[in-house]
This record gives structure tokens, sequence and C-alpha cells, in this order.
């Protein structure tokens, strides 16, 4: 029974979320769930909100109004009694452990091998044992198709093989959800393909994903399920292929005949 | 490989033009081989250096004394303005803008006054603040030390260096720590990273790599401006070179022995500059090849 209700949780919802930087509000109510090993790509124009809701996810940024939950845990705050309270810088830490981050631009740790980047968080922030944590990493790097360069400076790898380290080192923390943060937008052309499929892989072994892209073919492939956002709303959110073949909303409609 | 052949055939044969010429090199080079010549004789035959009465003293046990005291203010000013200066880095990026205005107020004052000027304060510091003691703000004092004993000549040298290195390191502490992608702080964040972590092991790694080239030039002028706490007065280097033409009345001999010493140090700081740059440039620039061959060629040139 227990397993039965687990499932049933969902792993992200959100409730009207709202975030404004200064006077612009960016996120005008966003509601949606996520179920354990859901992958959901959510597509739309650039400032439409979908990178700032993926951030305050894992508390990068903080919402003004609504509920965020991952995993059943309110993000970023405890309620008690009906009173909401902040949570303390470790705790917001120890929430962040569970979720792995994808970049646009990678954000790999330029003074650290491939080796060492993947390692760091497990053996700084976890508190496990090296030789354990080498392996995993080692095991790592292998799936991502990097096994050869362990020892490589983030400087000497190219675009796609950062990312793929960059996807290495968020896995290496064994988090339960995994959030992509336009993985793609910053590499060259042909690189695309290789951080893709890595992450086709990760979707077929059973990881909870929130990918936000701008590659159709992967939303369609890949993805469970598609929200479409646009000025801060979720516009339209369906299966993809049926999103994308047939999307009823004028403004979906406008945008994917734009991008397709 | 048939491809190669054919460039092979169809390849032009190779250029020979003639190459331009350079006489302005010719005619500089011609100008400072004469100007080098000239000074080489200034040196040797200019009986004002007076190199045998130099060489009597620059080993002598006051002129080593003073070179140990040199480099100790020069080790303890460092060390500690590097810390401080740490400090009050973060200080000025604190949210709290008490912090904030603190040390901005110490760096306005400490980096709008002369150093000599400052130095000439500690050395009459006991006129300034005549005692210091331990006990309640405003309220009563446990224990009272007098000034002038506490604070002896040395420690008033040492502590004007340090506290007004404190102010120039801070600015670039601070430098350093911004010139670092905010991306990376985000990066450690979303693994889970606390705020300390995240500065100890991803952002003053980083920030070092623009922090080191400007210490070590602190360092290096710091060596120098040690002969400033003659205004103590401090029996450093220069203040040593001083009180021994006042008694032989050799005073250029004794100042360029001063130098060759200073020359001397500074050389040895700038070698090791160039490691400590070669350490936290690690990871920048491609696989740092060129690097290595730089450091042959420090080294002596290659073995073959």
């Amino acid at each position: 029974m227990t397993t039965e209700k687990a499932a049933r949780r969902p792993m992200v919802k959100a409730e009207q979320v709202h975030k404004s930087f200064g006077h612009v509000e960016v996120l005008k109510g966003i509601d949606l769930e996520v179920q354990p090993g859901e992958v959901m790509c959510v597509i739309g124009p650039s400032g439409s909100g979908k990178s700032t809701f993926l951030r305050c996810i894992n508390h990068l940024e903080k919402i003004d109004s609504g509920r965020l939950w991952v995993d059943g845990h309110l993000v970023g705050y405890r309620e008690k009694g009906g009173k909401l309270y902040e949570l303390r810088d470790r705790e917001v830490a120890e929430q962040r452990r569970e979720i792995g981050m994808v970049f646009q631009r990678f954000n790999l740790f330029p003074h650290m091998t491939a080796l060492e980047n993947v390692m760091e968080a497990p053996v700084l922030v976890k508190k496990e044992p090296k030789d354990r944590v080498r392996e995993r990493a080692l095991a790592l790097l292998d799936r991502v198709g990097l096994g050869d360069k362990v020892d490589s400076y983030p400087a000497q790898l190219s675009g796609g093989q950062q990312q793929r380290v960059a996807i290495a080192r968020a896995l290496a923390m064994q988090p339960k959800l995994m959030l992509f943060d336009e993985p793609t937008s910053a590499l060259d052309p042909e690189l695309v393909g290789e951080v893709l499929d890595v992450m086709k892989q990760l979707a077929e072994d059973g990881m909870t994903m929130i990918v936000v892209t701008h590659e159709m073919g992967f939303a369609r492939e890949v993805g469970d399920s598609l929200v479409f956002m646009d000025g801060g709303v979720v516009v339209e959110s369906g299966a993809p292929r049926e999103v994308l073949a047939n999307p009823r909303h004028p403004r979906t409609q406008d945008f994917l005949s734009k991008v397709l | 490989m048939t491809v190669d052949q054919d460039v092979q055939k169809g390849r032009p044969e190779p250029i020979r033009a003639v190459p331009v010429r350079h006489p302005g090199r010719w005619a500089g080079a011609a100008v400072v081989l004469v100007l080098g010549a000239m000074f080489v004789h200034f040196l040797l035959f200019n009986p004002a250096f007076n190199w045998s009465e130099q060489w009597k003293y620059i080993f002598s046990d006051a002129v080593l004394r003073a070179v140990r005291n040199t480099i100790w203010l020069t080790v303890v000013a460092m060390v500690g303005g590097v810390a401080l200066g740490i400090v009050l880095a973060l200080m000025r990026m604190s949210p709290n803008p008490l912090m904030r205005g603190a040390a901005f107020l110490y760096l306005w004052f400490f980096r709008g006054t002369p150093l000599y000027t400052q130095l000439l304060i500690w050395g009459a510091i006991g006129a300034l603040i005549p005692t210091i003691g331990i006990g309640i703000p405003f309220g009563p004092e446990f224990h009272t030390w007098e000034t002038q004993k506490l604070i002896n000549v040395a420690l008033a040298a040492a502590l004007g260096l340090l506290l007004n290195e404190a102010a120039y390191m801070a600015e670039i502490v601070r430098a350093g720590i911004l010139s670092v992608d905010p991306g990376q702080q985000e990066a450690a964040a979303a693994l889970g990273m606390s705020r300390m972590q995240t500065m100890r092991r991803i952002v003053l790694p980083q920030a070092m790599r623009v922090i080191v080239p400007p210490t070590g030039n602190e360092t290096i002028s710091m060596l120098k401006n040690t002969s400033l706490v003659a205004a103590v007065p401090y029996a450093e280097l220069t203040f040593t070179a001083q009180t021994i033409y006042a008694n032989t009345y050799q005073i250029i001999p004794m100042l360029i022995m001063a130098c060759l010493w200073y020359l001397f140090l500074s050389s040895l700081l700038m070698i090791g500059q160039y490691y400590l740059e070669r350490y936290f440039s690690r990871g920048v620039g491609g696989n740092g090849g060129g690097n290595r061959v730089r450091l042959r060629a420090l080294r002596g040139g290659g073995r073959r």
C-alpha cells in the first residue's frame, strides 16, 4: 500500500507559483505536477519564465507566492501551525542535494579535472568515503562516454563533453530529480546530439526530469509531457506529440510555426 | 595518399624573396651597446662606488641583522595584511550596511593618508594613546598597560605596515572574488554546498588566479616599503646603512650595498611569485604546455 501511495505522490507539484524581479512579474501563477519517472519538457519563447520556474524548484530563486513541493516537501520553507518559516541555509542546501541541475553554460569548476568535478560534492557535502565516490564517478563518466577524459580540465574539453561531465557531476549526488536548463543551447550544432543521447539514456533509466529546451525532436521522442509557457503562464500542456502536432492555443500555434 | 602526391606534383617551388632590411634595428642595437659599455665602465672605474668598502660591510653582523629585520617585517606585514584584507573584503561585500560602512571607513583612512605619515604616528603612538586596557567600553578597566611599553618599535613598525597593507589587500581580494563567474556559485549551491564550502573550495581557488599576481607585486613593494619604518625608527636595512655611513661618511657605497640586498631579496620573491601563479592558473588556457617550456627556460635553458 505504502509503495502505491508513494508512487502517486508527485515528484514536483506547483500551485499558483508567482515570482517577480522588481516590478516585472516573471511567473504569473504556475500550476503543474510532475510524476516520478516522468520526463517533462518545457518550451516557450525567451523571457517566458521557463528558466526562472526551473530555478525556483531548487530554490535558486525565491517564489513570492503560491506553493512548490518536491517529493512532498515544501521548497525553501517549513509550514507549522498555518505559518511559513524560512529554512536555514543549511536546510536549503540539504534539499538541493536531492535535485540535480544542469546549466546552459555548463558551469563546471575550471580548476578541477573532470573526475574532481564529479567527485567534489559527494565527498564535500555528503562526506562519502573518497574511494567509493571515485568508483562511482569513474562509472558515471564512463556512462556519459568520457571514460578516457577523466583527467582533463574543462578548458580541454569540447562544449558537448563539458555538458556531459556536468550531467555526471549532478548524477554523482544520486538525485531523485534532474533539472535541465537549456542544456544544449550553448553548443555547436554537431555537439547537441551527444548530450541529448545521454539525456535520453537517463530518461530510459527512469529518472524524473524537467527539461527546458528548444529541441522539439527531443521533446517529441523522449518527453512524457510537454508544457508550453508564454508570458509567465502555462499556456498549453499535454502529450508532446499531441501538442506539437495539433496545438490548440493560438500562441502555441504561433510559436511552433516559428521554430518547427 | 594520392591526394598528397597530387599536391606534391602540382606544388609551385618555395618562395625565395629578398627579406626586408631593418637598418633601424641595427642602429638601435649599436646605441644600446655603446650605452651598455659606458655603464659597465662607470661601474668599474668610478671610485665613488668604493666596492671594497661595500664588501667590508655587506655580510657584517649589523647588516645581516638588518636584513633579517627587513625579511621579518615583510613576512609579518604581508601575512597579517592578507588575513585582515580578506576579512575587510568580506565585510565590504556583506549584506549588513554597518559592516560595509566600517570597512569603507577603514579603507578611506589607510588609503587616503601616506604610509610614511602613518608610520610617524606609530612612532609616537604613546602620545596618542597613553594606555591600553581591558575592560567594559566606557566602564571600568580590569587591567591597564602603558602603550609605550606594550608596543615596542618592532611591533609599531610591523603594525604600521600591516594595517596599511590590509587596506590595499582588501581591494585586491574583493576584485578577485568578483572576477569569479556567478554561475560557479550557482552550480555549487545546486549541488548542495554551503556558502562557506563554496567560498573555500570553488570561489577562492579561482579568485586566487586574479589575487596572486598583484599580491606578489604588493609583497615586492612591501619589501621596499619596510625602508620607511626608519620613521618609527626601527633598524631595518636602509636605516642600518644610514647608521653606518653616519660614522664612515661612505654614503654611496652603503646605499648601493642596501640596493644589492634589496635586489637579491626581490629576485627571490619574483621566482616564488612565478611558481604561485603557475599553480593557481591550472585548468586555464589548455594543457599548460607553454608554461612547462617557460619553466624549463627559467631553470637554465633545458638540460640538453
